[in-house]
Parts: structure tokens; sequence; C-alpha cells
């Protein structure tokens, strides 16, 4: 897989953030943690720091170091059927290290329940263990649309943490600095989304591997001057290759959907099973998810709650399904791979239903093989590849 | 002439191929793949009457697959069962593998794989599952299938895993049960979980059964009751993977 220049910026820009974060008390600046789905615009007016122990599991997952952390953390109690972010961060607090050196310590804690029922409880556990608040989203489910009175929820506990903010950080809330980190974080979904647009090129000049790293800014910063640079940056190289005809992968003869969470520590191996049978994974589900905002700066807070609701985890399986038709159709795909995640059950839950009926509804075939994101001791290595390779085989490749 | 090798878990396969199968061999698969890979080559190249010359090119399948020297081409099993069984009888389309690690169903359309599914991490419903009953029963491996047609009140084995499963056995054995009525429910064990498996795939006539627990009469009688539909076993049930190997060695190099 030929590498993107500009993933060099992005480890940049994130070890720059860490370092960021690690500084904060010399700069006056509160350190959040919070959840990968939170509504992370409203804490930006405050100057918060913050950061996000999803991602710093998956650095840890993808320096293959998820099974020493786990264990800590199993061995404190917590069962091996939790999810591994959670027990990799948990091992990672207990252990005091980390690849980065850790995580900074948490002046507060900000989750949501959009994007599982674990957050919930990982949080408590951190509030207990660091003796500090913990400010939390509650996002109803979204079965078959939003409901006015979900939004209204959301609106009503999105407003009741602002005095709870301006006390935690000492900062008053500026209503224009809120809707300029709105406008902030619109521009840079939408180019994350044309930079993932680009994989419906032919050849793509992009696979999902590429986006999995990618996505980091736009989790970590969004909403942020730094990550809407960076993603112009990417968006020009890409550019590049599609008009010199270049694909991530060469000769590209098979195009495929992924789903679900990376399997951080395989990156490499299993890019390169694909790579060798000129198969390219140009989209995903997983990093499309933050690929969608549509907000209405005349009702900023309204147009938040809506969006975080309506996130790909928090919505049925007649919603999901719809979105992955969309993706197969718009990225011309020839098949779909889906990792079904120890950890992720939110995620991994209806997989096989949702195979079946993908098949129906579009015709192309579905692979799915079991693994986990961060935690390889659920990874069988020889089986993964005899599945991956016999489904390629029986597209031709 | 062209050669298929198969290295499985517990057996090496090959074949070799001129119009029709010329020769084929099996041996155990040892520790080392590679010195496993090259008796298997010599040995299926002396049955022929040929040298390393005559063979034009070698496709190598099995988990064994990357660490066949003489091949120029990986190809996976699933690959191969599919074009071996449709080569033997080309109206099957479905496959069940059952082989010493793992099993596997294949759903065919004109010889070609249409969807697969295989048992995951776990060894209930492999030939590894024999094995250890087998050997908790004291009886040879091969005596399974006669043993178990003389059956008259099999027992049920409830466990799902290979472990527990064997402490069900064992349990029996300590009653006083029937050693024949233990492996008819061992068979039963095994053909439920294999039925289970290929169920999430298009099950339709014609079924083919390869890999060495296709032997075993026991686990066919039993798959065929819970299928609700009969069989067929080629002749040679543990070479068709090598013979798909050859085959897709002739493919290639036409």
């Amino acid at each position: 897989m030929k590498k993107l220049h500009t993933y060099q910026d992005l480890k940049k820009l994130v070890g720059s953030h860490y370092m960021q974060a690690k500084t904060a008390q010399f700069f006056n600046q509160k350190i959040a943690w919070v959840s990968s789905g939170a509504p992370v615009e409203l804490l930006r007016p405050f100057d918060v720091i913050t950061v996000y122990p999803e991602n710093h599991s998956s650095i840890c997952g993808a320096a293959k170091q998820g099974p020493e952390f786990c264990e800590a953390a199993e061995a404190e109690g917590y069962s091996r059927d939790l999810c591994s972010y959670f027990r990799c961060d948990r091992g990672s607090t207990l252990l005091q290290t980390s690849p980065i050196g850790g995580l900074p310590d948490p002046d507060f804690l900000y989750g949501c329940s959009n994007i599982c029922g674990t957050i919930l409880k990982w949080y408590e556990i951190c509030s207990r263990h660091f003796d500090v608040p913990f400010l939390f989203v509650d996002t109803p489910f979204v079965h078959s649309e939003v409901h006015e009175h979900s939004v209204e929820y959301v609106v009503e506990q999105l407003e009741g943490f602002i005095p709870v903010l301006e006390s935690l950080t000492g900062r008053e809330f500026d209503d224009e600095k809120f809707e300029k980190t709105l406008y902030l974080s619109k521009d840079c979904v939408e180019l994350w989304k044309e930079v993932l647009l680009f994989g419906a090129h032919k050849p793509s000049p992009l696979t999902c591997f590429d986006a999995f790293t990618q996505l980091a800014a736009i989790v970590s910063l969004r909403g942020t001057e730094e990550a809407i640079t960076h993603y112009n940056a990417v968006k020009e190289e890409l550019q590049e290759r599609v008009e010199k005809g270049m694909g991530a992968v060469d000769d590209e003869q098979i195009r495929l959907l992924w789903d679900n969470i990376p399997i951080w520590y395989a990156m490499r191996k299993l890019s390169e099973i694909f790579e060798e049978h000129n198969a390219c994974l140009v989209a995903d589900t997983y990093t499309n998810a933050w690929a969608s905002a549509d907000i209405d700066t005349g009702n900023p807070m309204e147009s938040l709650a809506r969006n975080y609701l309506e996130i790909y985890l928090n919505i049925s399986m007649d919603l999901m399904l719809e979105r992955i038709v969309d993706l197969i159709h718009t990225f011309d795909v020839d098949g779909m791979v889906m990792h079904s995640n120890r950890s992720c059950k939110p995620y991994s839950l209806g997989q096989y239903d949702l195979a079946r009926r993908i098949k129906e509804e579009t015709g192309i075939p579905v692979l799915i093989i079991e693994a986990d994101m961060v935690d390889s001791r659920s990874y069988a290595e020889a089986q993964i590849k005899t599945r991956i390779e016999a489904f390629l085989e029986s597209l031709g490749g | 002439m062209w050669c298929g090798i198969d290295i499985g878990a517990s057996t090496a396969k090959a074949v070799i191929l001129d119009g029709d199968i010329l020769s084929k061999i099996i041996i155990p698969s040892g520790f080392d793949t590679k010195k496993t890979a090259g008796d298997v080559f010599n040995k299926v190249l002396q049955v022929a009457n040929i040298t390393e010359d005559d063979i034009e090119y070698t496709v190598a399948t099995g988990y064994g697959r990357i660490m066949v020297p003489m091949a120029s081409k990986t190809v996976t099993e699933i690959t191969c069962h599919a074009r071996g069984a449709s080569f033997l009888d080309s109206m099957v389309r479905t496959v069940i593998d059952i082989g010493g690690q793992d099993s596997k169903g294949i759903a065919l359309e004109n010889g070609k794989v249409q969807d697969f599914v295989m048992n995951d991490k776990c060894a209930a419903g492999t030939g590894r599952f024999l094995e250890v009953m087998a050997n908790a029963l004291e009886v040879e491996l091969e005596e399974l299938g006669a043993l178990s047609l003389e059956s008259q009140e099999k027992v049920s084995i409830s466990s799902t895993c290979t472990v527990f499963a064997e402490s069900e056995v064992i349990s029996y054995k300590n009653q006083g049960k029937k050693k024949e009525d233990i492996i008819a429910g061992v068979h039963e064990a095994i053909a439920s979980r294999i039925y289970a498996m290929v169920n999430q795939i298009p099950v339709r006539d014609k079924i083919m059964i390869t890999g060495g627990v296709a032997l075993n009469k026991g686990v066919v009688q039993a798959l065929e009751m819970k299928i609700g539909k009969s069989v067929v076993v080629p002749e040679d049930p543990q070479i068709v993977g090598a013979l798909g190997a050859a085959l897709r060695a002739r493919e290639n190099n036409m």
C-alpha cells in the first residue's frame, strides 16, 4: 500500500495535540476525557483540552500492547467479555503507561450514550478513580426517525451543562465562540466527507486503512482550525493521485466495503492480503460515521442534538441498512467485509441479519470475520487469512 | 502434467493430473511443513513414475500452503475443494468438507464458489473432536464408523465444547453405557454442529462430503439424518482439495 505523505503531518498533529494536553495545566486549561460520540463542540468555547480514551486505546492496539493492558484490567476483576477499549484504558491507567506515556489525568469527564452503554459505566469508574465530575449526555435510540421530544431532551441536557462548565473551567460561555466552533466543525465534517468520497474514483486513491489513520483528527480535533488545514492537505494529495490515475492498490480489480472498527494491531497484515489480490477496501461504515453534519447555525443547540442523536450506532438496523446500501452504490463495490468485533456489541449485533439483507437487496457477497479491535487474543491469523483469500478468489482475485 | 499439494492439519495430500488423475498420495503432516511438502511431492512423483521436470505447474493449498517451495501459486482450500468436487461430479452444489482442524460448507454455482462458511476458533465439528473421543473410548479412529452402526440405544451429548463433551463421554463410560451407543452419540453431536454451521448457506442437492471425516460412515449417516437428504462421498474424499489444486494448476498453465 502506498502511504499518503500527509500521514506524517497527521502524526505530528496528533503528537502535538497530546503534547498540548500534557502541558495544559501550565496554561490554565482544563482537560476533559471525551467519548467519541459526545457533542464536543459544547466544550470548545471553554478552551477545554479534549482527549479521547477510545483513540488512546486504538493507539495502544496499533502498538500491539492491547493484551498487556487488557490483562491488567482483567486482573482487577473486569471480564474479558467487556469492551477492549475500556479494558485497555483501564489497564493503562492502572499501569500508568502507554505508547504515549499514558493520558493526562482528567479534570472532568464528558460522555454520551449514543455509541454504547459501556461509556456510562466506563466513565463512572474513571470518575471514582480520579475523583472528578462526569457529565453524561443521554441520547435516546432512534428506531425510525428522530422524535422532537428526544431533541428537546438532549437540548435541555446540553444547556444544563453550560453553568456546570462555566464553574468547572472558570470561563464564561461565549455564544459567538460556540457558533464559530459549529461552523468549523461543519466545515471539518464536510471536508472529511470529501476526503472519503475520493474512494469513489476508479482506481481509488485511498483505502479504508488510510481513512482509519486519518480519522484521528476528525475524532479528536473536530471544531478546530488545525483539523481543517490538515484535511485540506489530504484532499490535495488525493486530488494529485486522481489526476495521475494512481490507485492506492496497484491494478485495482476488486472494490470492497469494510464494516466495523478496524483491527488495529493487524492493519498492515490485512492490507497486504487485500493488496496481493488487487483488492481495495475503498470505503467503510466506520469512518463514514463522522461524515455527516447538518448544522443550522440559527438553531445551534438543536442541530447539535439532532446530529448526535443520529449517529451510526444510535440508529436501528433498518436505518443502518439504508446507509450501507447507499455506500455500496456510491462507492460501487463488488463485495463487503464485516468485522464481527467481539468488543463492540452495538456495532456487531445484527451483522448476520444485515449481511443476509445486503445480499438480498444489492446482490453483493458479504464476508464476516471474527476478531477484536484491540485484544489480539481474539484474532486467529491463519483462519482469517484463509477466509479473506477464499472470498477474494470467489470474486475473481 | 500438473500437481496439486494440500497440506492439512493432520495429513498432506498430493495429486498429479494428466488428462485424468495420474497418481495420488496421502501422508501424515509432520512438524516440519517444508519437509512434509517435499516428501508428499516426491512420493506422488514416484507413484506416477515421473520426475519433477515433467510437472509444468504446481499449486499448493491447505493451512500449510505458504510453506510449499515447489508451488508457483497458492489457492485456498475452499476454492480447491469446490473445484475438485465439481470435477468429480458436475452436479454438486454443496460441499461439506470436514478436516482435522476445521470444517466448512461451500455453496457452488456452475462449479464456482458462491458462498462459504467455516467453523471458528472451536474444535467441535472437526476431525479433532473425533480423535479426542476415540482416545477417550480407547478405539482406533478408523473403527468409529463401523462401531457406531451397531448402536441400539445411542446416548445424547449436549455439550458444544470438545473438552466438556469428552467429560460427558467419560461419565457415560462410568455409567456402563455401551461403546457403540456412546460413539453413535458422538457422531450425532458432530453432525449437529456441522449442520448448524452449513445451514447458514443454501444447502442444495447434490451434496458432497469431503475430507478425512467423510470416511466415517457413522458421521455421514448422522449428517444425512440431520440434513434430511442423501449425500455423496467420493471414492477418495481426502484428496479432493489436492485434486482441485491440480486442476487450478492446469487452468493457470493453459
